[in-house]
């Protein structure tokens, strides 16, 4: 076996088109696929409930707001999952059939008229996908922006009004009690006035008491404008919580799925290929009437693709690490789960190469296999409709790519859990490495 | 056993371990085989075919497309098993030497013999190579890939990794299928002189002369039945009893006296 492994690696070190092709080619395709995923769909399924009491009106400055067309508007940005209430809108994104919950609590009517607080938004994301809440953050920011422009001309308005009034002066009701406001052009023309009159000790201390009055409700009213100016920048707070997953940059599990995938292609195609060139070369029956086993020669290929994917992703791991932040205290596990994931994709290479028999049938074949497992592995919930997505879950789970992104999203960064996912790899390896024996059966 | 030669187990056929009956006596043949049946579902491929051979003898399978040539050669060779039937073999090692060359090309002609001799446990590996170079007349073309080969070179090569072990028996199927006049004869010349030299050589072929040229015994098989076994001057006196003919027309004119 150490012999084919050597003259295996012989004839690798000289096809340096196909070495490159083998290690770029991933890569690539990596790259495209987060790009392409990270658009996601134009409307997000979302679960919105506003548990504000029908019969409260939002008056901003003694002006309605009209709510009904902003849910309409809301409606035309997000696919609504319908939600009577809280509980129900949180289980829609835990079971995966909405991206997120949006719950309008029900005092924030009275905090927004209030001026002077802020209504919490609350905002539920499954983060087990970060591209699914990648794609939430980037919908609920957008909607909210465009919410906080609205009331923030309402509150706008408002603010102009204030500030006319201290600059003319007028009527000012405050708390159902109505109040003269005399104004900073009224204080400038009495005091002018009262100055160039005034003799010394008259009785012109009731018009500077006024003065005073004025003076001291000016104060009240500025001290009041940083709040009123905050509520004008940003009315509506968004509170943001995880109903499962932790909440993981995209850049780090767009390192999970670029090794996983390049873990993928490189061990698929070079186990595969490696087996169906014995027959091509028709070299088989030559090595397995004696020399070599059957089951040593699919060990050796086996062996020949773990090695080399291996070295390949782990160099590529050292590479990504200079540009993002890797935990590199967990290296141990990133090699045991790149192991067990690259032996179930061996298996499932040297069953592709058994069945294929033949070198360019091998490589389309894999090929042809491939691109389909990943995507179908990437389609996110709410995406299509639940039948079609409980489907590519299904079939997904026939292959190693999707427990290989979910066992390496654990090896890097911790998570979810590591155990079940290796444990989805062996049972994959061991009935992938079944049928390619069988395949071989018939392979010479 | 020679300073060169593969460990006996090493090179026999996998599937014989178990299956011989008895060994064969000293004097008599290297191989023999008896009654072997292979098929492939519903379709007979060999229907009970017999056959021995003894130490330096040259055996020439012949017969039409489909008759089962082949099919005989990989079992005799280890890589298949027959569905029924005896193999017994006192051979130190086997040699095959499929009808394609069977070789890796982006390796050169030495690389190809010294992979083959590790695979084969051949004690010297160097001295296997070596004189594999020599015997096979490729000192020259050593370090060259094997795809940069003409196709009478690759076949020496195909030829020379089946006798790297010094086999006993060399099997070899159709050796001269793509090689031009003057590379069929050199190969041989070769050939022959291996049977001198006390290899036992089993060939399948289409070209009938060659079974006339270079044969002690012809098996003739037709869809899997053996039809004739013996010298080729025999099969010819079978057939042309009353007028002389060449011996390709008296085997056209056997197989279809025997309604093939």
């Amino acid at each position: 076996m150490r012999w084919l492994l050597i003259k295996d690696l012989q004839i690798l070190r000289r096809s340096p088109l196909l070495v490159a092709v083998l290690v770029l080619y991933p890569v690539v395709v990596a790259v495209l696929i987060g790009l392409a995923l990270s658009r996601g769909p134009d409307r997000p399924p979302v679960a919105f409930v506003n548990e504000v009491p029908k019969q409260e009106r939002l008056e901003i400055g003694g002006r309605r707001l009209d709510l009904v067309s902003a849910r309409d508007r809301l409606y035309d940005r997000i696919d609504p999952v319908p939600a009577a209430n809280r509980e129900q809108a949180i289980e829609s994104v835990r079971s995966g059939e909405a991206l997120a919950a949006v719950i309008v609590p029900r005092d924030a009517v009275r905090k927004l008229e209030s001026r002077f607080e802020r209504p919490r938004l609350e905002v539920y994301v499954n983060e087990d996908d970060p591209l699914k809440a990648r794609l939430v953050d980037d919908t609920i920011t957008s909607l909210v922006t465009t919410a906080n422009q609205r009331l923030s001309r309402a509150f706008t308005s408002v603010l102009l009004r204030y500030l006319d009034l201290l600059l003319r002066g007028g009527p000012v009701t405050v708390l159902g009690q109505q109040f003269d406001v005399l104004g900073l052009k009224n204080v400038e023309r009495i005091s002018l006035r009262a100055a160039a009159k005034l003799p010394a000790g008259a009785r012109e201390r009731e018009q500077l008491a006024r003065v005073a009055r004025f003076s001291q409700l000016a104060q009240q009213n500025l001290d009041l404008t940083d709040d009123v100016l905050a509520a004008v920048a940003q009315p509506i707070t968004v509170e943001r919580r995880t109903v499962n997953g932790a909440r993981v940059p995209l850049t780090t599990f767009a390192a999970a799925m670029a090794v996983a995938f390049s873990l993928m292609f490189v061990t698929v195609m070079l186990a595969a290929g490696s087996l169906a060139l014995e027959r091509s070369e028709n070299v088989f029956s030559r090595l397995v009437r004696g020399p070599v086993s059957r089951g040593a020669l699919l060990t050796e290929k086996a062996l020949l693709a773990i090695v080399c994917s291996l070295a390949v992703t782990l160099l590529m791991l050292l590479g990504l690490g200079i540009f993002i932040p890797l935990e590199w205290d967990r290296f141990g596990l990133w090699v045991v789960t790149l192991t067990v994931a690259a032996t179930a994709f061996a298996a499932m290479g040297l069953t592709v190469g058994a069945l294929a028999r033949e070198l360019s049938t091998a490589s389309l074949l894999a090929f042809a296999l491939l691109v389909p497992v990943a995507f179908l592995a990437l389609i996110p919930s709410g995406v299509v409709s639940e039948a079609v997505y409980d489907f590519s879950r299904v079939l997904s789970a026939l292959f190693p790519f999707r427990p290989t992104l979910d066992a390496m999203s654990s090896a890097l960064y911790g998570n979810g859990a590591l155990g079940a996912p290796l444990l989805h790899l062996a049972a994959l390896a061991a009935a992938f490495g079944l049928a390619g024996r069988v395949a071989l059966s018939r392979f010479g | 056993m020679g300073t060169g030669r593969a460990d006996e187990a090493s090179a026999a056929p996998a599937w014989l371990e178990g299956k011989v009956v008895d060994s064969l006596a000293d004097g008599g043949p290297v191989l023999w085989a008896s009654g072997l049946v292979k098929r492939y579902g519903d379709r007979v491929a060999l229907a009970g075919v017999d056959l021995e051979a003894g130490r330096g003898e040259l055996v020439a399978c012949i017969g039409p497309n489909g008759a089962g040539k082949t099919t005989l050669l990989t079992i005799l060779a280890g890589i298949q098993e027959p569905d029924e039937g005896q193999l017994q073999s006192r051979a130190h090692g086997l040699g095959w030497v499929p009808q394609h060359p069977a070789l890796y090309s982006k390796l050169s002609v030495a690389e190809n013999l010294r992979l083959f001799a590790r695979l084969e446990r051949v004690g010297d590996v160097d001295a296997a190579v070596r004189r594999m170079l020599a015997q096979a007349r490729l000192e020259d073309r050593a370090g060259e890939q094997t795809s940069r080969l003409s196709g009478g070179n690759r076949q020496r090569v195909n030829i020379a990794i089946g006798l790297v072990s010094e086999p006993e028996v060399l099997l070899l199927d159709e050796p001269t299928a793509a090689l031009d006049p003057r590379q069929r004869e050199r190969l041989w010349d070769f050939i022959t002189a291996l049977a001198e030299g006390g290899t036992t050589v089993i060939y399948a072929t289409h070209n009938v002369s060659e079974a006339e040229h270079h044969a002690d015994r012809v098996l003739v098989l037709a869809d899997g039945e053996r039809l004739f076994w013996g010298e080729p001057e025999e099969l010819r006196r079978t057939v042309a009893a009353d007028e002389p003919r060449d011996f390709e027309t008296a085997f056209v004119a056997f197989l279809r006296q025997r309604g093939h």
